[in-house]
């Protein structure tokens, strides 16, 4: 019974907000250039749905591509620096510094290497450089999480460099590794959203492109729906990796709950 | 011959200066030794010595040779938390490159012989505290040491758990006969569970006093209320008050 309300709470709500603006814009006669209806709304998602989808897809795939190659690039330098301070005492600063820079600031650069007939490769790229940090950073603080106590006992039983990676400390950073992956999930999705804007054209049509097309033409209705499909793809991602980290930490744990 | 042996070691840390020594301690096969001080005198620093998990900065450490004839076990379980008992308690013996088969077989007999059996699915987290340590005192036995290292076994747990699991780690003394070091700021625990009783005193650890404790072991039940054991305790205690009035 409460679960079902706890569940219902947010659907409510949204309604409720809807209702206020469809309510709202009606009352006040706001122009639909400056706010549309969520009834205008629904209706352009509807007009342009094949197109708003496929977009989505567009987006959505190169951001799943980006966390696919940010998921190889850290954890693969992070099992290399793992071991020694010094490595990892080096690398951190630059790790550092491509995550502050802005992925906007190195947008143009990023479209000329790719080349202009490949923006998509750019987009990819620099998505890729965003979910980069979250997942080197977890992995590493994982790695490096094991209870000193059972390196201790690793010690005494005379284990192997690889006995201990794989016995130990992968295990053992396990949970940290998928928190890092679903951050930088959210990240890839930003960032692809944000090297469209700069990069997108031609064959790069994703979403972010659809808000420029419908918000230059003037059709706000349709760059709402744009910019909500975009929302509700990220709250699905967000909620299927969410459920996915539960399962497999309930699995590591052998019990539900943290 | 003594089975391992600290001969005047010093541990000093880096910035924190002098944690232990100069500090003497021999083993005989099969003999129980409580290490009894207050925290911060180095008796825990002493038993990762004779575990050869770190060295001593002067004097010489004689470990037990050979892999899994020492074991440890800690304050806390210590067990990989995504790992069943059984794969916790096969773990020494599988670094220590038995087959899986073996290594699983041998588990279950530990677990078995901490009264334990059904519990060999489970992970950790689905045990109570003393379940817990007692999984933890499988993965010590497993590989029949002929040194046990104690570290505070029963500092997290209740006191009809730690009496239980105190009788329970004599009679599988009585099986295996190793040495042990029991490491404790108990005075009771440490009557209770050894042979001899080094007290210790800090700021740097050193030995205060040995007291040699008769009687039977495996203790017998009532042993607790016993005259010897009183007019020890007693002593014990004021021996331990000294050492840390030595050191304020």
């Amino acid at each position: 019974m409460s679960r079902l309300v706890s569940l219902l709470a947010p659907v409510a709500l949204v309604i409720l907000l809807l209702a206020g603006w469809e309510a709202m814009v009606r009352l006040l006669q706001v122009p639909a250039y400056v706010l549309p209806a969520p009834s205008a709304v629904a209706a352009a998602a509807a007009g342009s749905g094949t197109v708003l989808l496929g977009s989505a897809w567009n987006t959505l795939s190169m951001a799943l591509a980006a966390l696919a190659i940010a998921s190889a690039v850290a954890n693969g330098l992070a099992l290399l620096v793992a071991p020694s301070p010094l490595m990892e005492g080096a690398v951190r600063p630059l790790a550092v510094a491509l995550q502050v820079t802005p992925v906007v600031a190195i947008a143009p650069q990023a479209v000329i290497w790719a080349g202009l007939d490949h923006p998509e490769r750019a987009v990819v790229g620099l998505a890729a450089i965003v979910a980069f940090f979250p997942i080197f950073s977890g992995t590493l603080t994982g790695l490096r999480s094991a209870d000193p106590d059972l390196e201790r006992l690793f010690d005494l039983y005379g284990a192997t460099r690889l006995q201990r990676l794989f016995r130990l400390r992968l295990p053992a950073a396990a949970p940290f590794m998928l928190e890092g992956h679903k951050v930088a999930a959210g990240l890839a999705i930003v960032g692809a959203v944000v090297a469209e804007f700069v990069a997108g054209s031609g064959s790069a049509q994703g979403l972010a492109w659809r808000i420029l097309e419908a918000a230059n033409r003037l059709q706000i209705a349709r760059e709402f729906a744009a910019v909500f499909v975009l929302g509700l793809m990220g709250m699905a991602l967000h909620a299927l990796l969410q459920v996915g980290e539960r399962e497999i930490l309930t699995r590591w744990r052998g019990r539900k709950g943290r | 011959m003594s089975l391992a042996a600290l001969e005047e070691v010093e541990v000093d840390y880096p910035g924190r200066g002098r944690a232990l020594g100069p500090f003497s301690l021999a083993l005989e096969p099969g003999e129980t030794v409580a290490l009894i001080g207050p925290s911060g005198c180095g008796k825990s620093t002493a038993l990762r010595l004779l575990a050869g998990l770190e060295p001593p900065t002067r004097g010489r450490a004689v470990l037990a040779q050979g892999r899994g004839e020492t074991s440890v076990v800690f304050q806390a379980p210590t067990l990989m938390p995504w790992a069943s008992a059984a794969d916790n308690v096969a773990l020494p013996l599988e670094l220590s490159g038995a087959g899986r088969a073996e290594a699983r077989r041998r588990a279950l007999q530990a677990l078995e012989q901490v009264r334990l059996p059904g519990v060999a699915a489970a992970k950790p987290a689905q045990l109570s505290g003393g379940m817990a340590m007692r999984v933890s005192l499988a993965r010590a036995l497993v590989t029949r040491p002929r040194l046990l290292l104690l570290d505070e076994p029963f500092a997290a747990l209740d006191e009809i758990t730690r009496r239980a699991l105190a009788d329970d780690i004599q009679t599988l003394w009585a099986e295996l006969r190793p040495a042990v070091v029991f490491v404790t700021h108990n005075v009771e625990e440490a009557l209770y569970m050894a042979g001899r009783l080094v007290v210790m005193s800090p700021g740097p650890g050193r030995v205060a006093s040995v007291t040699e404790v008769q009687g039977p072991y495996p203790r017998p039940p009532g042993f607790r209320t016993t005259a010897l054991f009183r007019e020890l305790a007693e002593k014990v205690s004021a021996d331990l008050a000294a050492a840390m009035g030595a050191a304020a």
